[in-house]
């Protein structure tokens, strides 16, 4: 049981100091902190799961959440990798790939399958750090796991002008060899009026 | 390899998402504290698999103090990138971590102004220590105070976030693996 107190509860009590903490921080394995987001996420297709009945529903919900963190993240990426106005929508596929995958999963997947056209492209992962100590169960067959990368990817292009359109083509959760990600262009957004949270 | 900043989006995102999934079915009478209560279960199991992995290959610990002492410097450095800057206890199962720059708090501004907010964001660091001490062996209430941002409250002046973490009964530190 949790209780989050606004108030002080340590009133009246006597609290001796313990200073044996120092100062030298510990040469702490870093790879550990990506298992808190991997089960951070976990945790959370689990709950939606709980709440919602069907597959199709926790799917969606997945990819609201990752649009709003999309229009966030964009913004994170842009301060920190610098990089400059991509002049089509090929350069913006490699940018995702080499630099935003890198920056933030530690992955590079390739860009392949280009259509004809130029607009529509996959990306294939290798491997799938959201997805390290997952199984899905029979009766979860049609949930896309991942399904918030999509989301974020939308999120994130819709506010560089791009409308997109995102989805998993395979899954390594559902028996496929590789995770592939279908990416849509669909068109360039004119900047009139801000897009909020879905 | 995901980075930190990940992390932070999906915890804002999910602490959102789970109260406006909980206004959204009008269930106004269980309101704030059934999302408490799910972010705060939700932490529960991501903090037992995480002490897991990461104690895998440790000694075991003397004592409670220990633990704590574990729990305020490796666990803290791991999952929040930084120590806690003070511990104190009253020997009697009570224990006080005290964060004075938490970092699930820093996007907040300064002030009181969103104080009200501030437990949402708790929930699931509760949650976490409470499912690390549970696999370590130490049935605990993890309660958590904010006074000023982006710290919470303390005993003493100095503004900072506490957590505090009451220790029911004493322990059997059985083998981590059994609690499945």
């Amino acid at each position: 049981m949790v209780e989050l107190l606004q108030e002080t509860t340590t009133k009246g009590h006597q609290y001796e100091e313990e200073t044996c903490l120092g100062q030298e921080t510990q040469a702490m394995d870093i790879r550990l902190n990506s298992e808190l987001f991997t089960l951070t996420y976990g945790a959370l297709v689990t709950q939606l799961c709980k709440d919602y009945e069907n597959d199709e529903e926790v799917n969606k919900q997945l990819d609201k959440m990752g649009y709003n963190i999309g229009v966030r993240l964009i913004e994170d990426f842009l301060a920190r990798s610098s990089i400059g106005r991509c002049q089509d929508f090929r350069e913006t596929a490699d940018v995702i790939s080499k630099v935003a995958f890198k920056m933030y999963l530690g992955i590079t997947p390739s860009v392949t399958n280009w259509s004809p056209a130029g607009d529509e492209l996959s990306l294939i992962l290798e491997s799938n750090p959201l997805v390290d100590f997952v199984e899905l169960p029979d009766n979860h067959s049609s949930l896309v796991y991942s399904n918030l990368l999509c989301g974020v990817l939308r999120g994130a292009l819709e506010m560089v002008q791009m409308a997109v359109d995102v989805k998993f083509a395979q899954d390594t959760l559902r028996g496929d060899n590789v995770t592939e990600i279908r990416m849509k262009f669909i068109k360039r957004i004119e900047e009139n009026l801000p897009a909020g949270d879905e | 390899m995901a980075d930190d900043v990940l992390f932070e989006f999906l915890h804002m995102e999910m602490v959102s998402h789970i109260y406006k999934d909980q206004a959204s079915r009008g269930e106004m009478e269980k309101d704030r504290a059934t999302c408490v209560s799910t972010l705060e279960g939700m932490g529960f199991r991501v903090g037992q698999g995480l002490i897991e992995r990461f104690t895998k290959d440790s000694p075991s610990f003397k004592d409670d103090l220990d633990v704590m002492k574990f729990i305020c410097k490796d666990f803290w450095i791991n999952v929040f990138r930084k120590q806690i800057d003070n511990l104190r206890t009253n020997h009697q199962g009570t224990y006080v971590l005290q964060d004075n720059k938490f970092a699930l708090l820093t996007q907040f501004s300064n002030g009181k102004q969103y104080l009200e907010e501030a437990p949402k964001y708790l929930a699931y660091s509760c949650g976490l220590v409470r499912g690390a001490l549970s696999n370590l062996g130490m049935d605990c209430v993890v309660t958590a105070e904010v006074s000023l941002m982006p710290s919470c409250e303390s005993l003493l002046s100095s503004s900072s976030s506490s957590f505090i973490i009451y220790h029911h009964t004493t322990p059997n530190i059985t083998d981590t693996t059994e609690m499945f």
